[in-house]
């Protein structure tokens, strides 16, 4: 029973990480229409912001701002510089370029940090374990990181809903050409729109740093899993991308510890262990699928 | 005809001369990991191997030779791609370097089956030790099994009866719990395979914890290592379940990187930096020379440097002449050479019989861990493959 418990915990964490990633791409899909793949490479700016501050300064306060200001302001940068140009183009030369984003960051990482992974030192008082309910140790950091994820949401859904940048965003998902009509300057929406998106990658890459090594291409392994969060819970949807992330996320964690299980009844550990392991990735794409066949603009339906 | 026959004649008997006199460098190719989480691995090999070529003046054995590195990027692809070049455009003969089996599975049949020759200074899986044996693949470092057979008997001294068993999903992986269950006397409650891609061990933690084990045993080597043993002390095992490990799960640089929380870790090892023979107190002094005190090796780098002496010795023995192999791994055969570990010799399946050592992971006077040698698990063992092969 507990341990059952600790691996739910564990599936929603994932999904909450899942989350920080797939609110900001949901965001820029839905509208700015844009298929951006470099967004994996703002949570890998934003983990190497705030390990480079953690070594040189050894403050927690210091690192996290470092981290998201790198990333938002990286957001920035290549909004400025790429992404205005790919506003009218199709989709293929969207991709095309972004993915040329990837490949450009991960070298210049690679210059700047070297090849070998950088290890974030966990800040002390969250480094041990707490007993959330008597008998369920569970560890302290990744409970912040629940409850870092569950605060983003909440915020992320009063700003869209009761501000007026907010009601923005979602008129501008919804009804573009229209809020064009009526005035509002829609490329400074866009500029906003792309860098909160950086801003919410960069704090999923802050807070994965301690628990995970900081390494060139640790962006691109969660951008898969991102893509098909928003894909499931419906572009341009926050709401979406919450049930999303944690769909995709307690269902990944349990797969990958049950279907070995199951399957050590019929074959060896090692063979089990990489089966099952095989399948739970896939489990992930069934599920997309399942949703898409039954409900093809993801479960949050958002355009009209 | 006349005269200008006569130069060029004269002009070549002059250089076939010269050319007795000097010697063409013997080409070696050393293929290693320098990037990712291994990455350190291969540096590490990789410049224990070039400070013994420092240290004989540009020769091994009194051959001079010319050293050609390249990096796999722990893609077994990659290696087999680096080979294939080397073996046709360089027409290079002698290889190493390898650190993971994977690429070793890939890359060393490749070799072996153009004539060449290839010594192993870390990755030694086990369908190469037995039946599929080759004259001219050598290994220096152990056997992959027999590194964990080492840790099993540690772990049974040690007195603990209910095992929990985690390894990376390749083919070291599974020779290391292969390995560990041979020589554990107590019973195994959980085994884990993690995939190689795998930085989150939260899943696994939930298992361990519910387990309960007396002892948990795991092979993550490199960065791995790292991500786990902090992910163990973050997840509140560390105090109340011990880790027993083999040298790859917690070598210096892990040490270094995880801190306090390795103190009391206990692991098997073939080598450490305060080994008291001769070749080691000079491989000591000649690399804290030239990386300093702070740069502490890890046994990869003593396994490169070794290499290259056993190289040496087989280089010494047909004279830098490449061109009979089996010569030359007779010359090999011998293992002519002092190694850093102490005693050393090759098995007739060409891979060592060598001693065991406990280690410990304790708190210097300096207050920074370090490892610390504790005494013998094993004398002269060698591996549960040699009969297999037919060498």
């Amino acid at each position: 029973m507990t341990l059952a418990i600790e691996q739910i915990l564990n599936g929603v964490q994932f999904g909450v990480m899942l989350f920080l990633l797939a609110a900001g791409l949901t965001l820029v899909f839905g509208i700015m229409r844009i298929i951006n793949l470099a967004h994996g490479s703002f949570y890998m700016i934003g983990a190497y912001g705030a390990a480079f501050a953690a070594q040189q300064t050894g403050s927690l306060v210091l690192a996290v701002l470092a981290g998201l200001a790198a990333a938002a302001a990286a957001g920035a940068v290549i909004e400025y510089v790429v992404i205005r140009r790919l506003y009218s183009r199709d989709y293929v030369q969207q991709v095309l370029a972004t993915f040329g984003l990837i490949l450009f960051i991960n070298e210049g990482a690679t210059m700047l940090f070297g090849r070998e992974p950088l290890y974030v030192p966990m800040p002390a008082a969250l480094s041990g374990v707490v007993q959330i309910i008597p008998g369920i140790l569970y560890p302290a950091y990744r409970l912040v990181i629940i409850a870092t994820g569950l605060l983003v949401a909440v915020a992320l859904s009063l700003f869209v809903n009761k501000t007026r940048m907010g009601m923005l965003v979602r008129a501008g998902s919804t009804h573009r050409e229209m809020v064009r009509a009526l005035g509002v300057n829609v490329r400074l929406l866009y500029t906003f729109v792309f860098g909160l998106g950086a801003l919410l990658a960069g704090l999923g890459g802050v807070l994965a740093g301690p628990v995970l090594a900081v390494q060139v291409g640790m962006g691109e392994q969660i951008l898969i899993l991102t893509f098909v969060v928003v894909v499931i819970g419906g572009v341009g949807s926050i709401r979406g991308a919450f049930a999303g992330a944690m769909i995709v996320g307690i269902t990944d964690t349990l797969l990958r510890v049950l279907l070995p299980v199951v399957l050590r009844s019929v074959m060896t550990v090692s063979q089990a262990d990489a089966l099952g392991a095989g399948l739970s990735s896939m489990g992930i794409y069934l599920v997309m699928a399942a949703v898409l066949l039954i409900r093809p603009q993801g479960l949050v339906r958002v355009q009209s | 005809m006349g005269i200008r026959a006569g130069l060029s004649g004269v002009a070549i008997a002059v250089l076939a001369a010269t050319s007795a006199y000097a010697q063409t460098p013997v080409k070696i190719g050393l293929i290693t990991t320098l990037s990712g989480p291994g990455g350190y691995l291969g540096a590490d090999i990789r410049d224990g191997f070039m400070l013994a070529v420092e240290m004989g003046g540009g020769k091994l054995g009194g051959i001079p030779v010319e050293v050609a590195i390249e990096d796999d990027g722990f893609k077994p692809g990659n290696g087999k791609q680096i080979a294939n070049k080397f073996l046709q455009n360089d027409k290079i003969k002698l290889f190493t370097g390898i650190v993971f089996s994977n690429i070793a599975n890939a890359t060393v049949p490749d070799i072996v089956d153009a004539g060449a020759v290839y010594v192993s200074p870390n990755a030694a899986p086990s369908n190469f030790s037995g039946k599929d044996c080759n004259k001219n693949y050598f290994v220096v470092s152990w056997q992959n099994d027999a590194l964990h057979e080492a840790g099993g008997q540690d772990a049974t001294n040690l007195g603990y009866k209910k095992a929990f068993l985690l390894a990376l999903n390749y083919q070291a992986g599974k020779d290391a719990l292969t390995g560990f269950k041979r020589y554990f006397k107590g019973e195994i409650i959980g085994e884990v395979y993690t995939r190689l891609d795998q930085t989150d061990f939260a899943t696994e933690m939930a298992q361990i914890r519910a387990a309960n084990p007396d002892v948990v045993y795991q092979f993550h080597p490199g960065g791995l290592g790292i991500t786990f043993a902090r992910q163990y002390q973050q997840a509140g095992l560390l105090g109340t379940i011990p880790m027993v490990v083999a040298e790859p799960s917690m070598d210096s640089t892990i040490v270094k990187a995880v801190g306090d929380a390795a103190v009391g870790v206990n692991v098997s090892a073939h080598w450490n930096t305060d080994f008291d023979n001769d070749a080691n107190k000079a491989f000591m002094t000649a690399w804290r020379q030239k990386y300093g005190a702070d740069r502490v090796p890890t046994f990869y780098a003593s396994q490169g440097y070794d290499t290259a002496l056993a190289m040496g010795a087989g280089l010494k023995g047909v004279n830098g002449n490449l061109d009979d192999i089996d010569a030359f791994d007779a010359a090999m055969r011998k293992a002519d050479f002092h190694s850093v570990r102490g005693a050393f010799k090759f098995g007739n399946n060409q891979h060592p019989i060598q001693d065991w050592y406990a280690l410990r992971v304790e708190k210097g006077a300096d207050g920074k861990p370090f490892l610390k040698t504790l005494g013998k698990i094993m004398s002269d063992h060698g591996d549960a493959y040699a009969k297999d092969c037919k060498l």
